[in-house]
């Protein structure tokens, strides 16, 4: 397992990075691409590892603090795992004079996770976003995964929490008391 | 006979999928050949989902708020039966909110099915780009946009025509023409509409304004939490393709022209044209100084002229009819058709197309039907972040770019958030700061540390920490911002400040001296309390989470505001509307 390990110190392992290869072969002699890359990097693997920003730096050439620095300026990119539902909760204008504000606080009642975190369980993440484009039907949330994105209109601080836990349940895991 | 399913973002979130899924099952089991299509958004979002019939002669019936329980009822007595379903069709008042606009930009959104490019041809698609490629000369193409008077719909209302000269101008045979979709003000959605609904007016825009300035190459810089948008886009971009309205040699006129497409990655500063540039080039999306303008020095330091979604679908329709016939709509300086977003406390809200200079009273009564819950109109927001709010006694203002700047705010790109008496307006100055704080890049101190420092007092204001001298402060600071900022972000970022302060300073003065909120929005200036409306039944207290609700069943109860922290538990879990905020 050693020879798995890179340059880093603690105990992870080394990303398998074969899917982001053929992205890599397409991508990273264009100049101007970094922001694609890390696009498909993050659809891949779901985040931005300081691995998988190390191994496109080796790939591009583009120095590491630099893409340290693209990653972190939009807020699309994440530096740390997220759970397998990813809750996208609007904060645009509309939503937030319809009280979006409340839903978050449902949300973090239900969830117990604030804005930027993952559930325990790795069941949920929760990100407060600009604007959806849904403004007639705010409050508004989208909730990400695998199978696609769902949209959430006109939501009440208990339709959220009824979708919440119709997702649990469909995960076949037990839905918080209270 | 046809059935067809609105399937725009918004009609997607209501449940349009399960709706035309129910219709398409329901077909098969009556035996019935009858195909179920889709199409964008109408613009009548409250009324999501929304099934057009079409019958063989042609004539439209329109159902609305159809939800899979709906769709038997309107299969059997419509379908079936070749009766129309009344109880389910659109109402007069509602049909009127679509027939009194004017749709150009939405000519087609909501009507033709956005992933079938034979249905945009059939309307007149892609005949202006013909008619511009093989009949006029590209100068022609600038003058026709110049008597038209189409002015950027993205937010600063430049004329359009003149900055693709410019681009023209230019030296140089390497040039772009990018379209800026990464609609990035929280509350307006016209473009995603136009993206969802009838992506060929943007692509059949773009290869005009390609053509006119000289271009090979168009670049859609699209936000990327716009998901739907981005599909429907490529779809109609390989099936452009295909057609010949893509590639080389376009009509054998030897002009060639593609369209690629470049998800952004989330960054308000990337509106503004050189961030933008910047980000699209793979890098940090932060602003440089102009001159250089991107018409000189753009892309890859080659010309490059940006226009936003809404410039670009008003542009085959003026191909079409004529500059003339556009710029008979509108105010003088001010041009042509708008599209709004019409959301926040408005009875019917959604996406609306209006002759430029309407008064904001017709958009938001006539139109919009009013305040939710018959409460008090108290003021609109327009312009986003980089805007401002109109108060209510300023209800007649036409909406048109030169009054609506008079008022302090702008027209920006066309979002409208309508406000009743609940709506704090310290508190939705605080809201956009705090968005401007977010989204500054950093570059001038003066944006990246005095949007925090204005956020900062508003908050304690908000908070009821708020100082005597907090509002000469805060318009100091704004002043000094707007000086000291390099680009529109900065500069326009104090404007719901200012515009609020102007307006409701009574509000913050109450806020600052008397601890009160007079839309009892703040929560930490609230007082709750237990009315004689009170059963005693005990819940409140029960789920109070810090014991401040005291009380005996069946007697009033009271809360001890020295240990009630002002969650608003009692409230919401109150069936009598007995808990009262002040």
């Amino acid at each position: 397992m050693t020879d798995e390990k890179r340059g880093c110190q603690c105990d992870c392992k080394k990303q398998d990075f074969t899917e982001l290869a053929p992205v890599m072969e397409k991508y990273a002699k264009t100049p101007g691409s970094l922001i694609t890359i890390l696009q498909k990097a993050q659809e891949i693997y779901g985040y931005l590892s300081m691995d998988a920003i190390n191994y496109i730096s080796e790939q591009t050439g583009i120095k590491p603090a630099k893409i340290y620095g693209v990653a972190t300026f939009y807020s699309q990119f994440r530096l740390k795992p997220i759970g397998k539902y990813l809750i996208m909760l609007c904060k645009g204008t509309a939503c937030h004079v319809n009280g979006a504000d409340m839903i978050e606080e449902a949300i973090c009642e239900e969830l117990g996770i604030k804005d930027g975190e993952t559930t325990e369980d790795g069941l949920f993440t929760l990100n407060n976003v600009a604007c959806l484009g849904c403004c007639s039907l705010a409050p508004v949330m989208m909730i990400k995964s695998e199978s696609g994105e769902e949209t959430y209109g006109n939501l009440t601080k208990d339709s959220v929490k009824k979708a919440l836990a119709e997702i649990r349940q469909r995960e076949g895991q037990e839905v918080k008391a209270g | 006979m046809k059935v067809v399913v609105g399937q725009g973002s918004c009609g997607v979130a209501t449940g349009a999928k399960k709706t035309a899924a129910e219709f398409e099952k329901q077909i098969r089991a009556k035996g019935l050949n009858i195909p179920v299509d889709l199409t964008g958004c109408i613009g009548t979002c409250y009324l999501e989902p929304i099934v057009d019939v079409y019958d063989d002669n042609g004539g439209l019936t329109r159902y609305v708020k159809v939800l899979p329980e709906k769709v038997a009822d309107i299969v059997e007595k419509h379908l079936v039966g070749g009766e129309v379903a009344k109880e389910h069709e659109i109402s007069e008042t509602d049909r009127a909110f679509i027939e009194k606009q004017k749709r150009i930009v939405l000519r087609n959104c909501g009507i033709i099915n956005p992933e079938n490019i034979e249905d945009y041809i059939k309307t007149g698609g892609y005949e202006a780009v013909k008619k511009a490629v093989t009949s006029m000369t590209p100068d022609e193409v600038i003058e026709e946009i110049k008597i038209s008077g189409l002015r950027g719909r993205g937010g600063a209302g430049f004329p359009t025509w003149f900055k693709w000269n410019a681009a023209k101008q230019s030296p140089g045979k390497e040039k772009y023409m990018v379209c800026n979709a990464d609609e990035g003000d929280p509350g307006a959605f016209m473009d995603r509409s136009v993206l969802e609904g009838d992506p060929h007016s943007l692509i059949e825009g773009m290869i005009i304004g390609g053509y006119a300035i000289g271009a090979a190459e168009g670049i859609i810089y699209v936000r990327a939490e716009y998901p739907l948008a981005i599909s429907r886009l490529e779809i109609a971009i390989s099936q452009a393709r295909e057609k010949g309205f893509l590639g080389n040699n376009l009509f054998g006129t030897g002009f060639s022209f593609d369209i690629r497409i470049k998800a952004g990655a989330g960054a308000f500063v990337c509106g503004e044209e050189t961030a933008l540039i910047a980000s699209l080039e793979g890098e940090r999306g932060m602003p440089r100084l102009k001159p250089p303008f991107p018409a000189q020095k753009g892309y890859w330091q080659k010309p490059t002229n940006i226009n936003n979604v809404e410039t670009f679908a008003n542009v085959p329709w003026i191909i079409a009819n004529g500059g003339a016939a556009f710029a008979a709509y509108g105010t003088e300086k001010s041009k042509g058709t708008k599209v709004f977003a019409l959301a926040g406390k408005i009875k019917k809200g959604g996406l609306i197309e209006v002759p430029m200079g309407l008064p904001l009273r017709d958009v938001i009564y006539e139109i919009g039907d009013g305040i939710k819950g018959d409460k008090q109109f108290k003021a609109v927001q327009m312009g986003g972040p980089s805007g401002g709010c109109i108060p209510a006694s300023l209800i007649d203002t036409p909406v048109d770019y030169e009054n609506i700047t008079k008022t302090g705010a702008i027209v920006g790109s066309g979002g409208m958030i309508v406000m009743d008496e609940t709506t704090c307006m310290v508190d939705m100055a605080r809201y956009f700061l705090d968005f401007t704080r977010k989204e500054s890049c950093g570059k001038c101190n003066y944006c990246r540390v005095g949007t925090k420092r204005m956020l900062e007092i508003l908050e304690r204001i908000t908070v009821g920490e708020g100082r005597d001298g907090d509002i000469e402060l805060l318009e100091e600071l704004a002043q000094k911002i707007k000086d000291g900022s390099m680009c529109g972000l900065g500069q326009t970022a104090p404007n719901p400040v200012l515009t609020t302060i102007k307006y409701f300073r009574n509000e913050y003065e109450d806020h600052i001296y008397k601890k009160k909120c007079t839309a009892h929005s703040c929560r930490e200036l609230l007082t709750f309390t237990i009315t004689d409306k009170c059963t005693g039944c005990t819940l409140c207290s029960r789920k109070c989470p810090v014991g401040a609700i005291k009380g005996e069943l069946k007697k009033q109860h009271s809360i001890d505001q020295s240990i009630c922290i002002k969650c608003g538990k009692c409230e919401e879990t109150c069936k009598f509307r007995a808990i009262e905020r002040d």
